[in-house]
């Protein structure tokens, strides 16, 4: 994985110190809350329902051991012992103090991470495929690209007072494991005829208020210009994109008002200027950055494992994905215990992920966006030490992909921004299908939870979704169904009127009963939702 | 209003900008003031005439201007730019970077905040409107 | 009744207004009826408080609870880790807050 030079590690030190110095002011009221706010946010720091939350950033979802053991000692020194791995591959902690923050910042950058762009109307964090570098199917790691631009959107000087947030995601393949073209830009590693790789970029895709997926604006740019092409993207929104309304300030209002041709035409205008002005990092950078990827040496070993052990044989067809080395896998730690909080994990687990990570999976882990970990190439041979040592921290759920496996934002619980709690919910939908035995039956459905409009839930791309409301102050949630952040993205349809706590988690049952009595042989729940509609879901839910 | 910051040495214009649409219709004004919603492309055939660029910031948050900046140095303009408005000493080191070299805060900005804000950061990380050499081509120098 | 919140600036604690300083616990929150909003500018001045506001509120069994979900979760804690909210061990918090 990536490792800073001498001047990744300066300018990480710098906005340390730039922090403390921003605080400072803060505690000494020479800054309002109005001017600080926007310098705390861009390093990360939020003021939430019950005192400041931190982001952290991990970038493309990446870390090794002694970065995931700083993060659990962050949890103990400065929150209360825990945190929480979100929807966009970062952790957040949720009581920090702003006195302590600079110093949080510090032991941070000790170990190469930070906070940077991690909140604010600036280039977020770059997200990617959690199996990058380990997948199967993979053309190539998306990785040093991700990193590329990380690195050219770390303080941008043009791109830091957006009209609204950027979230720009990369992937290398077939598969989308990454809501690619949920985000802002996604962006596909790609070959043309020739065999020469480049790539696809997809503009103005998002969540939230206004769900969309993003139209491919270009299908190749050569790989000698990602970084102008980018740029081009980025002017083009910041010039034109849309500063009266906040909840019509993300790049897709702007695609979608303009039309994504002439969107295009105008990026394609600003790229041929661009082009002349010299900001593309040479190909030899691109080289830099990949040979921190390069495979970490896996041996020959055996590509089978004694599965007399039912619990095992469960969790190693659940939770362990086909590696491109046939005697690896990549292993998923479940962060969705029955009943547990999504997400959530304790310093404990997390000295114990980075421990297991440094065992069996060459130190390295993953966080998905599905808010569990994964350690990406663990020996076959090594998964039943692996799995003993998971279940026995209750980190063994074998529950990948299954109605178990839900996300759910913080909500009311958390966030200052909700409208409804989500946390209870998942737990309730995760007890009550363990209770009744129907979640193998039910396979791959992906359930997602989200509090309020913003959709950090992703529930718009959920197989079911569900989306809190305030409903004359009392908690409503609505359901959705239909969705995909994959490759077959869609996004999902609402039901009809919302349910109550406890009736949400009945119609959650209700939908799963439609789809074990319609399905055919093979279909997964969101297959027999789009070959037999909405209508027999509505009909068992109201009629 | 506080006072002018400035990072040249020539003599500052004494008269006041004029708007982009004024400018464009009597066209013999030499310094021009950008709102955020204003093409600062639209200036380009008169660059040579124009001594002073006042790109304003009605308020901080409104990214607008500093695409300005950079659009009129990438065309080549080397007269005076000033950004002019709601604009945070945490901001200056930025705004240089986009082109700016004078500024004209609606609130004076503390000395010695602004000296440690132009002194914070040792390396860029990408190539813009300034003469700073970026990161990735100090790496493959 | 009005309730006067915000956050500490320096730790982000919640607190509330008890009429001469601030309180963590919502039991020592006073009616700030019409003088809220001059208040919470004069304490945000001073820096004794961070983004205060002003929140609808009732007195039940003596005590002040708000009359929104979610300023009562505010006022105790996570719903969902009861060990981590100002009344770990008082079983019928759970119930004053939903
Ligand atoms: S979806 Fe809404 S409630 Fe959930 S974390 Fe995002 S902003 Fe908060």
């Amino acid at each position: 994985m990536y490792l800073y030079d001498k001047y990744d590690q300066a300018m990480v030190d710098a906005r340390v110190e730039e922090f403390r110095d921003q605080a400072r002011r803060r505690l000494e009221g020479k800054l309002t809350e109005d001017q600080f706010k926007p310098l705390r946010l861009m390093n990360g720091l939020y003021l939430q329902l019950h005192a400041y939350m931190l982001r952290v950033a991990i970038p493309y979802g990446t870390l090794n051991g002694a970065q995931m053991h700083a993060l659990a000692d962050i949890a103990d020194k400065y929150d209360r012992g825990y945190g929480h791995f979100t929807t966009r591959q970062n952790i957040q902690y949720n009581w920090i103090k702003l006195e302590e923050a600079a110093d949080l910042l510090s032991d941070l950058a000790k170990v190469e991470m930070h906070a940077i762009q991690t909140s604010g109307n600036c280039i977020r964090n770059i997200s990617s495929d959690h199996f990058a570098g380990a997948a199967a199917d993979e053309l190539v790691d998306p990785r040093p690209y991700a990193e590329l631009l990380r690195q050219w959107s770390s303080f941008h000087p043009e791109f830091s007072y957006l009209p609204r947030k950027f979230k720009i995601a990369v992937i290398a393949s077939d598969k989308d494991r990454a809501a690619m073209r949920l985000h802002d830009i996604g962006i596909r590693i790609v070959q043309n005829e020739a065999g020469e790789p480049g790539a696809a970029f997809y503009v103005g895709g998002g969540m939230g208020r206004t769900p969309m997926i993003a139209p491919c604006i270009r299908e190749f740019v050569p790989l000698d210009q990602l970084v102008t092409y980018s740029e081009a993207c980025l002017r083009v929104y910041n010039r034109y994109g849309r500063r009266d309304n906040k909840y019509k300030a993300r790049i897709k209002i702007l695609v979608h008002e303009l039309g994504a041709e002439e969107y295009t035409r105008q990026v394609e205008e600003e790229f041929a200027h661009l082009q002349q002005q010299g900001i593309e990092p040479p190909l030899a950078e691109l080289e830099r950055l990949k040979t921190y990827f390069a495979d970490p040496p896996f041996d020959d070993g055996p590509k089978t494992v004694d599965r007399s052990d039912p619990d095992f044989a469960l969790w190693v067809d659940r939770n362990t994905i086909r590696h491109k080395h046939d005697a690896h896998v990549s292993a998923v730690i479940s962060l969705k215990p029955i009943g547990g909080i999504p997400g959530d994990a304790s310093a404990d687990q997390m000295h114990l992920m980075a421990e297991l990570a440094k065992q069996y999976s060459f130190d390295e882990l993953r966080v998905m966006h599905t808010q569990n970990i994964v350690l990406p190439h663990v020996r076959i041979a090594d998964l039943p030490a692996l799995w003993a040592r998971l279940d026995e921290a209750g980190l063994g759920a074998p529950n990948l992909d299954t109605i178990e496996d839900i996300i759910a934002c913080p909500g009311l619980d958390y966030c200052s921004l909700a409208n409804a709690r989500s946390i209870p919910v998942a737990q309730k939908i995760s007890e009550r299908f363990s209770a009744n035995g129907k979640t193998a039956a039910l396979g791959e459905l992906k359930l997602k939870i989200s509090g309020c409009i913003n959709a950090c839930g992703h529930h718009h791309a959920g197989h079911i979704g569900i989306l809190g409301v305030d409903k004359k102050g009392v908690e409503n949630y609505q359901l959705l169904l239909g969705g995909s952040e994959a490759e077959d993205v869609a996004l999902g349809k609402i039901t009809g009127p919302g349910f109550s706590e406890d009736g949400i988690v009945d119609a959650v049952e209700t939908a799963a009963d439609v789809y074990l009595r319609e399905r055919s042989d093979g279909e997964r729940f969101l297959d027999t939702y789009r070959r037999i509609g909405i209508d027999p879901f509505k009909e068992a839910l109201y009629g | 209003m506080a006072e002018i910051i400035r990072f040249r040495d020539d003599e500052p214009v004494d008269h006041p900008a004029v708007t982009v649409d004024s400018f464009l219709d009597q066209s013999n004004a030499n310094a021009v003031r950008v709102e955020p919603g204003d093409d600062a492309r639209a200036l380009i055939p008169h660059l040579a005439q124009l001594h002073l660029v006042e790109v304003n910031f009605p308020a901080f948050g409104d990214g607008r201007g500093y695409s300005s900046a950079r659009v009129l140095r990438e065309a080549g303009y080397d007269g005076e730019l000033r950004a002019v408005g709601d604009v945070l000493v945490d901001q200056v080191a930025y705004m240089k970077r986009c082109g700016f070299d004078s500024f004209e805060p609606d609130t004076t900005l503390d000395p010695d905040t602004l000296g440690a804000a132009l002194a914070r950061w040792p390396e860029v990380y990408q190539s813009a409107a300034d003469t700073r050499q970026p990161i990735w081509s100090k790496r493959h120098a | 009744m009005k309730l006067l919140t915000g956050n500490d600036l320096k730790t982000g604690a919640v607190t509330w207004w008890t009429g001469h300083d601030w309180s963590i616990h919502i039991e020592d929150a006073i009616n700030a009826g019409d003088r809220a909003d001059e208040i919470a500018r004069r304490e945000e001045a001073a820096r004794r408080v961070n983004a205060p506001y002003a929140v609808d509120a009732e007195q039940r069994d003596g005590k002040p609870r708000p009359l929104h979900i979610k300023e009562r979760i505010r006022a105790l804690g996570p719903t969902v880790r009861p060990d981590l909210t100002l009344k770990p061990a008082d079983p019928d918090h759970r119930e004053w807050v939903i």
